[in-house]
């Protein structure tokens, strides 16, 4: 999607800002929404985690942490996927508020969590398909030129690759695409390594001296017809 | 949380954090020593210390710094690491003429086997916006000013392959054992945004 996390070559964010001796997590609550994720990670499917953060309002998505958007897009897969309901969300919330000497429960029963675990896998969906025996359309060293992709789903795409021309300079193994794409088009798909030219990408305003590379996954790329003295309108 | 001093509010995120894992315990997603132990996880056992050993190796082993530029994969299990978030793990050497810096401008990828959680900076929006338009400002900003002559190679991790960079071995460091030189090897020196450090710089 077109998205405001797609920030690659973007002004006005200011200057990096860095922090001397930063520890892993600046507030404890940050560590407990990470590991719960993490702990079922199934739990964003079909949608895939990133395109949950991605579906962040861009108002919100600006103003949050990065912890705050893992926080808010957890929230939202727990509800799509109906673990919980926006009504005890909201009713343990004013609980927490009101009593924040409260501790949160432990109960260690390990069968429990186990099988709710394994319920949750099994509504994923693994490939078929291991992506051996495919056989890549582009070479190391073939001029390609990023497709202009323009879906509202999830897509690795960056805008500010689109209708660029590049060159390939590695093949990678195949990758599932991870694209919000028809079940048609899902599966493995060889995944390049391509070079663009700063200039290419940012015309005169490039620095001296500079290249990017980012994969890209074969339904990204098309071949470059400039390069092949056809058409390039 | 414990450390909250009375009549300070706690922040909503943490409030609504505590909803949250109340509600999934009590439900039996998981239990909370399962978490504890994952927060303990990222907390102690990842960290940039993991991709240090890894660098000063490979300056000291001419095999397996041959090794993990060509798998990184295999090269980091070795020594014990697993990338378990990516399919595979690509190591790219800085030299005099060729220098190499990790973004991720979609999210914020990054190798957490061997460097850890990343840190702010690199989540930041400065960062994902800018590395890949203005490399060399934004390297300047980290106080690394490099010759227009060399080249500079931004790598955008948008795959499931996750980027390390193999810094230059500091001038000076020929008697410094395996564990010394790890200690020269910054966070930011993996991630291309530094030089490893100078022995001066740690003494």
């Amino acid at each position: 999607m077109n998205g405001i996390h797609d920030m690659g070559g973007m002004h006005g964010f200011g200057p990096i800002e860095l922090e001397e001796n930063e520890p892993v997590f600046h507030e404890p609550w940050e560590g407990r929404v990470i590991a719960m994720r993490r702990t079922i990670p199934d739990v964003s499917n079909p949608y895939g985690g990133r395109f949950l953060i991605e579906s962040i309002p861009p108002d919100l998505y600006l103003k949050s942490s990065y912890y705050e958007r893992w926080l808010l897009s957890f929230e939202d897969a727990l509800l799509r996927k109906g673990l919980i309901t926006a009504e005890e969300l909201d009713e343990k919330t004013r609980f927490y508020r009101e009593n924040p000497d409260a501790e949160v429960p432990r109960k260690e029963d390990r069968e429990l969590a186990k099988s709710a675990g394994e319920t949750l896998s099994i509504e994923s969906t693994p490939n078929e398909h291991d992506g051996s025996g495919i056989v890549p359309r582009f070479g190391v060293g073939d001029s390609v030129k990023a497709a202009n992709i323009n879906i509202s789903g999830h897509t690795r795409l960056p805008k500010y690759v689109r209708g660029r021309v590049g060159t390939v300079v590695k093949i990678y193994s195949a990758q599932d695409i991870q694209d919000h794409v028809p079940e048609s088009e899902k599966g493995p798909q060889p995944v390049y390594s391509v070079r663009f030219d700063g200039r290419e990408l940012w015309g005169d305003s490039a620095e001296p001296n500079q290249n990017l590379y980012i994969d890209m996954w074969e339904s990204y790329l098309e071949p470059d017809q400039g390069a092949t003295g056809g058409l390039d309108q | 949380m414990s450390g909250q001093h009375h009549g300070e509010p706690e922040p909503y995120p943490a409030i609504r954090t505590k909803a949250i894992e109340s509600l999934l315990i009590e439900k039996g997603l998981f239990t909370g020593d399962a978490i504890d132990a994952k927060v303990q996880a990222y907390e102690k056992d990842i960290g940039p210390m993991n991709g240090a050993k890894v660098v000063a190796r490979a300056w000291v082993d001419s095999g397996y710094r041959e090794r993990l530029l060509a798998n990184g994969m295999e090269a980091i299990s070795e020594m014990g690491f697993t990338e378990p978030q990516g399919a595979e793990l690509i190591v790219h050497e800085n030299t005099r003429a060729v220098h190499n810096v990790v973004v991720c401008t979609l999210c914020s990828c990054y190798p957490w086997s061997v460097l850890g959680l990343p840190p702010t900076w690199y989540k930041s929006f400065a960062y994902r916006s800018r590395v890949v338009i203005e490399p060399r400002k934004v390297l300047k900003e980290f106080g690394l000013e490099l010759d227009d002559s060399v080249e500079v190679r931004v790598w955008d991790s948008n795959s499931d392959i996750r980027y390390m960079i193999l810094p230059e071995r500091p001038d000076g460091t020929e008697s410094m054992s395996e564990d010394e030189l790890a200690e020269l090897v910054s966070r930011d020196s993996m991630i291309g945004v530094a030089r490893a450090k100078t022995p001066a710089q740690v003494r």
